[in-house]
């Protein structure tokens, strides 16, 4: 055991490791650690903002929902009105129609009869005249007794 | 020593694996013509183990999903940062990278004593090489090179931050001090032996303590080795030599299971200590 040119030899290696490693291994490794925990705590960050935002989004949509169903609310209890209000005016007019028509039957019917019994005493007349032209064996003149076949429908 | 209880040859074995590949014997305790091509083949290469493997993960590192050996690489790294954040207060671009390398190569060092004792020596014998130390840090050139390193470091922090009279004012006005200046005067050599005495314990204590645990180490496994070394097959089957073939397994698992421990302990201790004394060296007073 002595000591030897190895000390020398081994002191110049040893500065050249230490060189070596200064130069092209501690920067970058070093830089690409302190990199990545920059992006571990961004992204902590972030995460926590968009816990935030999910939180506020979800009161705001909360809100929203709220404020909708009312307004459906709103809308079914103005619609169910309308509709009562549509049945009602519908119930009017359909009543009116209904009278309207049966006035106008009633009046129809009246007419036809009339005029029925128009034709009928009309009929009777002819019926009347034939017969008693019959009767007397001549010709009866309608024309001179029409006061008197008059006063025979009227009597029908 | 333990080694002459044992079978004749065991002293020869562990001398043997105490040698190393050198280009010529030396002559004296320091002596600069000499050099271990073992120590500084395989630092350089553990060198190239570290720096390629750490290179390759720099070069496609993402700050997005890392890949598994990413996430290796930023363990250790993140660890060493943790480590110098926690202990240097300054601003260096320089401690962490330093510390990340100590860390590293003395582990892998270190990791060379868990290769079969006997594994690499006996593949380099069939290339026809005679001695092969595999653990660096078990040269004292190996660690006196990082530790000398780490002290030159905190006498350049020193002067850069105190200035060369601070400097010199850290090693000779502590712990001692007068208002007096006559008595001042004669605190002053006081002083500098206690301080410097401290100040050069830092890179020796350094160096000796990895190399002394390294090679305490080695040599545990030396000596597991040596009890069935030589031995026939004879001698393997008898209940004597079964015993201690049982022994050397069981001993050896626990030895290397317990060294996983002590490798780690050391680079990281080697580390932290580096870190403080730079630290040091960096603050004001």
């Amino acid at each position: 055991m002595n000591i030897n040119l190895t000390l020398i030899i081994q002191m110049f290696v040893f500065a050249t490791l230490i060189w070596g490693t200064m130069k092209w291994i501690w920067p970058p490794i070093l830089a690409a650690m302190d990199e990545r925990q920059r992006k571990i705590a961004q992204g902590l960050a972030a995460g926590e903002k968009g816990e935030q935002a999910l939180t506020e989004a979800r009161g705001q949509a909360d809100t929203i929902i709220r404020e909708a169903r009312e307004r459906a609310t709103q809308i079914i209890d103005h619609a169910q009105h309308r509709a009562n209000e549509l049945v009602e005016e519908a119930k009017g007019t359909a009543t009116a129609e209904g009278a309207r028509l049966v006035a106008a039957a009633h009046e129809q019917i009246a007419l036809d009869a009339t005029r029925a019994r128009e034709s009928l005493r009309r009929e009777v007349a002819g019926i009347a005249v034939g017969a008693a032209s019959k009767l007397l064996g001549r010709e009866v003149n309608a024309a001179t007794h029409a006061d008197l076949l008059d006063k025979l429908a009227a009597q029908i | 020593m333990a080694a002459e209880e044992h079978a004749p040859g065991a002293t020869e074995y562990i001398l043997h694996h105490q040698s190393f590949l050198s280009n010529k014997a030396a002559h004296g305790i320091v002596d600069f013509s000499v050099v271990n091509y073992d120590t500084v083949f395989f630092s350089v290469v553990l060198a190239l183990v570290f720096f390629g493997l750490f290179w390759m993960v720099a070069r496609t590192v993402t700050s997005g999903v890392p890949s598994k050996t990413q996430n290796f690489i930023e363990t250790l790294v993140s660890f060493v940062d943790g480590q110098v954040r926690e202990t240097f207060h300054g601003t260096s671009r320089l401690i962490a990278p330093l510390a990340l390398t100590i860390f590293c190569w003395i582990f892998l060092f270190n990791f060379m004593d868990l290769v079969p004792v006997d594994l690499l020596p006996w593949l380099a014998r069939g290339g026809g090489i005679e001695h092969l130390k595999v653990v660096p840090s078990t040269d004292l050139n190996a660690t006196f090179a990082m530790s000398l390193s780490v002290f030159a470091l905190i006498i350049f922090y020193s002067i850069k931050m105190k200035g060369v009279g601070g400097f010199i004012g850290e090693l000779t006005l502590n712990p001692f001090r007068a208002k007096n200046w006559a008595v001042q005067a004669l605190l002053v050599p006081v002083n500098f032996i206690l301080e410097s005495v401290t100040f050069l314990a830092r890179p020796v204590s350094l160096a000796l303590r990895l190399y002394g645990n390294l090679y305490a180490g080695e040599m545990i496994f030396l000596l597991l080795a040596a009890l069935t070394l030589g031995k026939g097959l004879d001698f393997l089957i008898s209940f004597g030599g079964a015993l201690s073939l049982v022994a050397q397994v069981i001993l050896g698992l626990a030895w290397s299971i317990f060294h996983i421990l002590v490798i780690v302990l050391q680079a990281f201790i080697f580390m932290v200590l580096t870190i403080v004394y730079l630290s040091m060296a960096n603050e004001h007073h």
